[in-house]
């Protein structure tokens, strides 16, 4: 086995043990992503030759500098007898939404392509602190607005290693990318709608959503405030236990963030199953969508394989002891959407006002006559269409003559999808559960261009992650097979709030009760025919 | 059923409240996708809602520390803060004339 294809924890176990060089880990990833990553996102006009259009393109900016320097640093510390940290000498890529001290930032929009952050992320100091490797900002949709990559002004966009003409999923396309293709074993992303769940669901990779409070927002580029959540991917659930240990809690500079004590989510990984109550719902069996000019709602059932999927999952979990519980109702998810659309177009809207070419960013070259000028040229050319697209939403449905139809009333009906989990998982209640089972997505990946302009169709790819944003509970996506095409499955577990060690628990359980199946041998296209050292 | 549409009157007011101008090719589309997500959030419209139901502005109520006191903390290396801003005179960001005609 390769440097590159240990988990987190055997690297930071061999690093640690004096086993590894932390540099060493570093070269082998630098070489990974030299390898099969290709040319990095880019503002300029770019024409891919075949070769290219096969690559990842999970990467922005490689911070080889930087990762190397960690790695000294980590190194040094062993050769001292300091204590290293968790996560010494395990390679780590961010989302290009975090502040990186050093590093630009761009959020994958050129209206911010030339921010320099002046300070750190929280969740990216602490991994850091624990003796991680920056290896680089991995590529996103433009202010992780989207569900596939390709809205990013930084092309080209991310790829899924699986079968390049599909897309990695999104927002966090580049991060699930770059840990499905071993160039990191670790990547911290943000999920506001399902935007770490999606893209490691359509990538075969593990993706946690924490409790809304759990991971500190300071340092992240925010999307829509009240939704936002850091969170890991890893290619195993062990690593992403490991890895929201590391950064789990409150952070002063947050008064979002939680007070509750951090559980010890690595331990919970070896209690067993028995007697565990998890739940399937037929709410989560299919998507309702309004046909565009009617707004008559249209039923389309899951993919058949995707559900299959689910099925069978829940059988593997029973054998090992859990109880499974049946037609557990949750009758507000398909109003998540809908709900989805006010919220965090408002929210966006707002947040996106600061960006105005004066205080940072992108400024227009072009004389104006007055400041009111400056705004609209510098937020006409800077903003892509789909952040415009955002803004208006927001102020359409905040505006004074209509926030009673749509914006109180969407804060209302969140009420009643939050309604649903208390209701399930109330210990005192009629369901009792201390997991819902359900698909991530409702398809595997769809192909480049497939969705990409019809911004609905491709919003209600969130189908079954959003209601978990809304009412802040965590949730976990783990591979469950793959379907015909060789395209990954996600299933997803969602957990009462704050329950991140039940839901780490049970997918690992999961993961350890299918270790020996066939599907897990398969490897990503991008990977095949490798020659390993 | 058929679905609410922005008019073209309020979608160009609406671009000018958010400081933006528009191509005519990034107008026509825009517009067709506000008015296509019109479509599912006119669903809302439809939700029975209980009488009493309070709006959540969070899913999770935070729970976290109470805010920190408002003293002033300087940041520690404001020249990096100056330095992002595109124009600056004497340490202070410029813009142009906030009212007019230069």
């Amino acid at each position: 086995m390769s440097l590159t294809q240990l988990s987190a924890f055997e690297v930071a176990r061999k690093v640690r043990s004096g086993e590894l060089k932390a540099s060493d880990v570093a070269q082998a990833a630098l070489a990974q992503i030299s390898a099969i990553d290709g040319v990095p996102g880019s503002l300029e006009p770019v024409s891919l030759s075949p070769d290219e259009e096969s690559k990842v393109h999970a990467f922005i900016q490689v911070t080889q500098d930087l990762a190397l320097a960690q790695a000294e640093k980590v190194d040094q510390k062993i050769a001292n007898g300091e204590e290293p940290g968790l996560l010494a000498g395990v390679p780590l890529s961010v989302k290009d939404i975090f502040c990186v001290e050093g590093t630009r930032t761009t959020a994958a929009s050129k209206i911010i392509a030339n921010f320099m952050s002046p300070y750190t992320a929280t969740s990216v100091k602490r991994l850091t602190d624990a003796g991680a490797l920056i290896l680089g900002k991995v590529n996103l949709d433009e202010f992780t607005f989207g569900s596939s990559n390709e809205s990013s002004a930084f092309q080209p966009s991310t790829n899924n290693p699986w079968q390049t003409e599909y897309v990695p999923g999104g927002s966090s396309g580049g991060s699930a990318a770059s840990v499905a293709s071993e160039e990191v074993a670790l990547s911290l992303g943000t999920d506001t709608g399902g935007s770490i769940r999606q893209p490691a669901a359509f990538c075969g990779v593990v993706g946690l959503k924490p409790s809304y409070g759990r991971v500190s927002r300071l340092g992240l580029i925010a999307f829509a405030s009240s939704l936002d959540c850091p969170g890991p991917l890893s290619r195993n659930v062990r690593d992403t236990a490991l890895m929201l240990q590391v950064m789990a809690g409150v952070d002063p500079q947050d008064s979002t963030s939680s007070t509750l004590p951090v559980g010890n989510y690595l331990d919970a990984l070896e209690q067993d199953l028995k007697g565990l109550r998890i739940g399937l719902s037929p709410d989560y069996e299919a998507i309702y969508y309004p046909d565009l000019e009617s707004g008559e709602l249209h039923t389309e059932p899951v993919q058949k394989e995707v559900h299959d999927a689910v099925l069978r999952a829940a059988e593997i979990l029973a054998k090992a002891g859990a109880e499974i519980i049946e037609n557990v109702p949750m009758p507000n998810t398909r109003y998540g959407i809908p709900t989805y659309f006010v919220i965090s177009r408002v929210e966006a809207a707002s947040n996106l006002h600061r960006f105005d070419g004066v205080k940072y960013g992108y400024r227009t070259p072009e004389n104006v006559n007055n400041l009111n000028e400056l705004y609209r040229r510098s937020r006409a050319e800077g903003f892509g269409l789909e952040p415009k697209l955002r803004i208006l939403m927001g102020m359409y449905v905040s505006a004074a003559e209509h926030a009673s139809d749509y914006y109180q009333k969407a804060l209302k009906v969140r009420t009643m999808i939050r309604s649903d989990f208390e209701q399930v998982f109330d210990p005192g209640g009629a369901y009792r559960l201390d997991a819902l089972l359900t698909p991530t997505t409702a398809t595997t990946a769809f192909k480049r261009k497939a969705v990409y302009g019809n911004s609905v169709l491709m919003q209600y790819s969130d189908q079954m992650t959003v209601a978990s944003n809304h009412a802040g509970v965590p949730a976990l996506t783990l591979p469950g097979g793959l379907d015909e095409n060789g395209l990954p499955i996600g299933i997803q577990l969602i957990g009462n709030d704050f329950r991140e060690d039940m839901i780490l628990r049970i997918g690992h359980g999961f993961e350890q009760l299918t270790a020996d199946e066939t599907w897990r041998k398969a490897r990503p296209q991008v990977l095949q025919g490798e020659v390993k050292a | 059923m058929t679905t609410k549409r922005i008019s073209p009157e309020l979608f160009e007011k609406l671009v000018g409240l958010a400081a933006l101008e528009l191509t005519a090719e990034e107008s026509a589309y825009l517009f067709e996708e506000m008015n296509h997500q019109l479509a599912s959030v006119e669903a809302l419209s439809q939700i029975p809602l209980p009488g009493d139901i309070q709006p959540s502005l969070h899913g999770l109520e935070p729970q976290g520390a109470p805010p920190r006191p408002d003293d002033w903390q300087p940041f520690a290396a404001p020249e990096k803060i100056i330095a992002l801003a595109p124009e600056t005179e004497d340490g202070m960001i410029a813009v142009p004339d906030v009212k007019g005609a230069k």
